[in-house]
C-alpha cells in the first residue's frame, strides 16, 4: 500500500468511526414538555404484539394530555443492560418498565425518581396500591423506586389430556408427587416437566422459591450473600434433579433460554410448566385455555425445620421515571394514566397478568382460573425476592451457576451436594 | 486529499521564481510549512484521541476504582482503591481468578487454532483457485461469503444448526446417517469448544483466502517457470516459491487475525448468548460478564487492562521476532 493510498484509506476509516460515533445520540430524552420516551418490557408473544397492545393506550394519553409517548418494546434479553447504560449516562428515556426484582438494584444507582408520599399522591395515592406489590419496588425503609404495574405470580400449568392419559387424576401438590407424575408422563418422547435451563434470571427465581421452602436465606440481615448454607445447596439440588435424577425433564431442557419450554408445553412435549402468566403466551402458540389446568406451585411433603410456605416470588412489572426526565410532570401523569383503574383492567387483562391497583383487581376481567390462581398465590403463599442492591448479581450469578449444574447434569455427569455447594461458593465469592 | 498535495507544491514553487533572494526568504515560511501537515492531520488526530485514546486512558481510570451501580451515575463519588481491582481479579487462589486464569487459557487455545486453520484453509483455497479454470470465479465468490455475510445473521443460524433436539446438525448425524445413538449436544459442554471454534474458522478462513490471493496476484510467473524447469514439483514450488514470496502478506494476516479472534466477542455471544459454558468462556464475553452483568465495572476494567497489556506483548515480541528475521535474511 502506498503512502497515499494509506491515507486515503485512513481518512475513510477514520470517517466512517466518526459516522458510527454519531449514531449513538438520537436517543436523547426528551427536550419539550409535550414529549416523553418510553421503554416497555417485552410482555406479549413478540415485540411488535406488544406495540400493537400499547399504541393505542398512548394515542389516549396524548389525546387527554398533549403528551405524545414515544414507545420503544425492548427485549428481556438487553432491558437490564440499557437501563444500566442509561441510569450512568443520564440519557435515554424518561419513563421504563423494570421487573420489579431488580427494583433495589436500580434503587442503589441513584437514578430513579423516588416515589415517597407526595410523590405517590401525584400519581394517584399509596393506598391504591396493593401492599405485596409495592413492597417489591425498592429497599424496605427507603421510598420506592417505582410503581407496580403488572403483578404475577408462578403457576403450575399442566396439560389436561395427557394427565388423563397417564391416568392422573388432580395436579401434584407436593415436589415428591410432582417427580413420580413426572415419571409416569415421561414416555413415548414427552416429558414430565419443562424447565428453562439456560436462562439464568428463570433459573434464579426457582432458586428463591425453592430456598424459602427449605429454609434457606440468600442474603442475610446485614445484606451479606449466604449462597452455599446446606438449606440452599439442597434447594438448588432439588430443582436440578428433576432432570439429573428423576430424569422427567429432557436434557435438552439444559439449552433452553428463549422460552422453548413454554413451546414445548404448548406443543404438548411435555406435560408441565413452571410459569409466570403463562396464558396469554399459550394462546399464541395455539393451546386453547380449557386445554391446559393451572394450579399453585407445589411444596415439599414435609418441610425441614425453619421452611416456609412460600410457593413463588411475588412477580411482576415496576414502572420507574429516570431523574435525567426533562418532562418530570409529564412523565408522573403518564405513570398515572397507565396505573389507573381503566388502563389497568385494559392491560393486564390483554397480559394476562393482575392489576397492581385494589381497585382493578375486583373486576370481573380477572375471575379466569389462571387469574385466580395468581392472586390466591399472591395473596397467601408470595414473598418477594430479596430487597437488596446485589440482587440483580444474585440473579446472574446463582442463576448462572444452576446453568452450568443443568449442562452438566444434561451430559450425563453426577450431579452431587459437593459439586453443587462448590458452584455456590464460587458464586458467592465472586459478591464483593 | 487534494489539498494536501496541491498546497506545498504551491509553497514550492513560489521560491523557485525569484531564485536570487531563495536563500533568505525560505526562512520566515519554514514554520508555516511544517504546520500546515500537522493542521492537515489535527481533525484525525483529533479523532483518533476521542475514538481510541480516551476511551482506552479512562479504561486504565476505571480500573482503578472502585465502581459499581452505587457509583456508576457519578464517578466522582467512586472510591479510588489503588490496584485493589488487579490484585483481586488476577490472584490466582480465588475464584475470580481462577476462571479468569481458565477463561485465558481456553482464550489463547481457541486462537492458536481457529487462525491456524483459517490460515491452511485460506492458503489451499488461493493455491487451487491460482490457476484460471472455468467455474473459478463461482467459486472464488461462493467461498468469500462467509466473511461477506452479517455476522449476527451468520452465527444465529448457526446456533439453530447446532441445537440438540431441532438442529439441522444432529438430524443428519443422528437421523439421516446414524452415525451416533444418543444425540450429542453442541452447545453446552465439552463440545461446545469445538462448535465455537468451528464457527470462528467458517468465519475467519475467508478473510485469510482473500489475503494470500491477493499476495498471490504478486507473485512473478518467471519464479514458477524457473522452479518447473529445475524440475520442482507442486510441494517443493508451494515450499521454496509460494511461501516465502508470500511472507510479508503472511506476517501481518498472522498478526491481524490472531487478534481479532483472541478479542472475539460476536461469535460466543451470538452463539450462546451472554454467558458461555465454562469450555467455551472466551475472554471478552468473561470480561463482558464480569462488568455487566455483575455490575462491577472496575474489575471488569482492569482485566481489560490486563488484556490489553497481554496483547501488546504478545504483538510487540511478534513483531520484534519477525523483523529481526527479515533482517537477518536481509
Amino acid at each position: 500500500m502506498s503512502r497515499r493510498h494509506l491515507g486515503i484509506f485512513t481518512a475513510a476509516v477514520l470517517a466512517a468511526a466518526s459516522l458510527t460515533a454519531c449514531g449513538g445520540s438520537g436517543d436523547d430524552s426528551a427536550a419539550s414538555p409535550k414529549t416523553l420516551t418510553y421503554w416497555a418490557s417485552n410482555q406479549g408473544a413478540s415485540l411488535e404484539a406488544d406495540k400493537t397492545t400499547l399504541q393505542p393506550e398512548l394515542d389516549k394519553f396524548e389525546k387527554q394530555t398533549g403528551i405524545k409517548v414515544t414507545l420503544e418494546v425492548v427485549p428481556w434479553s438487553d432491558l437490564l443492560n440499557r437501563l444500566l447504560a442509561a441510569a450512568a449516562s443520564g440519557q435515554g428515556p424518561d419513563v421504563v418498565n423494570i421487573g420489579n426484582t431488580w427494583s433495589a438494584s436500580l434503587q442503589a444507582t441513584g437514578a430513579l425518581v423516588e416515589f415517597d408520599d407526595a410523590t405517590l399522591q401525584a400519581v394517584g395515592g399509596k393506598d391504591r396500591i396493593v401492599p405485596a406489590a409495592l413492597a417489591a419496588a425498592g429497599a424496605p425503609g427507603k421510598p420506592p423506586a417505582a410503581v407496580p404495574l403488572y403483578s404475577m405470580a408462578y403457576s403450575l400449568y399442566y396439560n389436561k389430556k395427557s394427565f388423563a392419559d397417564a391416568g392422573i387424576t388432580a395436579a401434584p401438590t407436593t415436589w415428591e408427587q410432582l417427580a413420580e407424575y413426572g415419571k409416569k408422563l415421561s414416555t413415548g418422547g414427552k416429558w414430565g416437566l419443562a424447565i428453562e435451563g439456560a436462562n439464568p434470571s428463570e433459573n434464579a427465581h426457582h432458586a428463591f422459591t425453592f430456598s424459602q421452602q427449605y429454609g434457606g436465606e440468600w442474603f442475610d440481615s446485614a445484606g451479606k450473600p449466604t449462597f452455599d448454607t446446606p438449606q440452599n445447596v439442597s434447594a438448588i439440588k432439588r430443582y436440578i434433579d428433576f432432570m439429573a435424577a428423576d430424569k422427567i425433564t429432557n436434557p435438552s431442557n439444559a439449552e433452553y433460554a428463549q422460552n422453548q419450554s413454554v413451546s414445548d408445553f404448548a406443543n404438548g412435549k411435555a406435560a408441565m410448566l413452571l410459569w409466570q402468566s403463562a396464558g396469554s403466551n399459550l394462546k399464541t402458540q395455539n393451546m386453547p385455555a380449557d386445554a391446559y389446568g393451572v394450579a399453585p406451585v407445589p411444596f415439599l411433603a414435609s418441610p425441614p425445620a425453619g421452611g416456609k410456605k412460600v410457593n413463588s416470588m411475588v412477580a411482576g412489572i415496576n414502572m420507574a421515571v429516570f431523574k435525567h426526565t426533562k418532562n418530570r410532570d409529564g412523565a408522573l401523569n403518564f405513570v398515572k394514566f397507565m396505573t389507573s383503574d381503566e388502563e389497568q383492567t385494559i392491560l393486564n387483562r390483554t397480559y394476562g397478568s393482575l392489576p397492581a391497583v385494589k381497585t382493578a383487581a375486583s373486576d370481573p376481567a380477572f375471575s379466569a382460573p389462571e387469574q385466580k390462581s395468581i392472586q390466591e398465590t399472591l395473596v397467601t403463599t408470595a414473598a418477594p425476592l430479596p430487597q437488596v442492591p446485589e440482587e440483580s448479581t444474585f440473579e446472574t450469578l446463582v442463576g448462572t451457576a444452576m446453568k452450568e449444574l443443568f449442562a452438566d447434569a444434561a451430559s450425563g455427569k453426577p450431579v452431587t451436594e459437593e459439586s453443587v455447594k462448590a458452584k455456590l461458593t464460587d458464586a458467592q465469592q465472586k459478591m464483593r | 486529499m487534494a489539498t494536501s498535495t496541491t498546497a506545498p507544491d504551491a509553497d514550492q514553487r513560489e521560491p523557485r521564481a525569484g531564485s536570487p533572494a531563495r536563500g533568505p526568504a525560505r526562512r520566515p515560511r519554514g514554520p508555516r510549512r511544517s504546520l500546515l501537515p500537522y493542521l492537515l492531520l489535527a481533525p484525525a488526530v483529533v479523532l483518533e484521541l476521542a475514538i481510541h485514546v480516551i476511551p482506552m486512558v479512562v479504561g486504565v481510570w476505571m480500573s482503578l476504582l472502585e465502581l459499581t451501580q452505587f457509583h456508576i451515575r457519578n464517578w466522582s463519588t467512586a472510591p479510588f482503591i489503588g490496584l485493589e481491582n488487579y490484585r483481586a481479579t488476577l490472584d490466582l487462589n480465588s475464584a475470580a481468578g481462577k476462571e479468569l486464569l481458565h477463561s485465558f487459557w481456553v482464550t489463547l487455545a481457541y486462537s492458536l487454532l481457529s487462525v491456524g486453520f483459517a490460515w491452511l484453509l485460506g492458503i489451499s483455497a488461493a493455491v487451487v483457485l491460482q490457476r484460471p479454470f472455468r467455474g473459478r470465479a463461482i467459486l472464488r465468490a461462493l467461498f468469500l461469503t462467509p466473511y461477506a455475510l452479517p455476522v449476527y445473521a451468520a452465527v444465529i443460524t448457526w446456533s439453530f444448526l447446532l441445537q440438540r433436539d431441532t438442529g439441522l446438525v444432529n438430524h443428519v448425524l443422528v437421523d439421516q446417517l446414524g452415525l451416533m445413538n444418543d444425540r450429542p449436544f453442541w452447545l453446552i459442554g465439552d463440545n461446545s469448544f469445538w462448535s465455537l471454534l468451528v464457527v470462528s474458522v467458517w468465519r475467519n478462513w475467508p478473510f485469510a483466502f482473500l489475503c494470500l490471493m491477493a499476495g498471490l496476484q504478486n507473485v512473478p510467473g518467471e519464479l514458477y517457470e524457473a522452479a518447473a524447469i529445475d524440475g520442482a514439483g507442486f510441494w517443493r514450488r508451494l515450499r521454496s516459491v509460494t511461501l516465502p514470496m508470500l511472507r510479508p502478506v503472511n506476517l501481518v494476516l498472522l498478526l491481524v487475525l490472531f487478534l481479532w479472534t483472541f478479542n472475539d466477542f460476536n461469535t460466543p455471544f451470538v452463539l450462546f448468548g451472554g454467558s458461555a459454558p465454562e469450555q467455551a468462556d472466551l475472554i471478552s464475553i468473561h470480561i463482558y460478564r464480569s462488568s455487566f452483568k455483575t455490575w462491577d465495572f472496575g474489575s471488569g476494567s482492569a482485566m481489560s487492562v490486563a488484556l490489553l497489556l497481554f496483547l501488546l506483548v504478545v504483538s510487540a515480541a511478534y513483531l520484534l521476532i519477525t523483523n529481526r528475521r527479515r533482517d537477518d535474511h536481509a
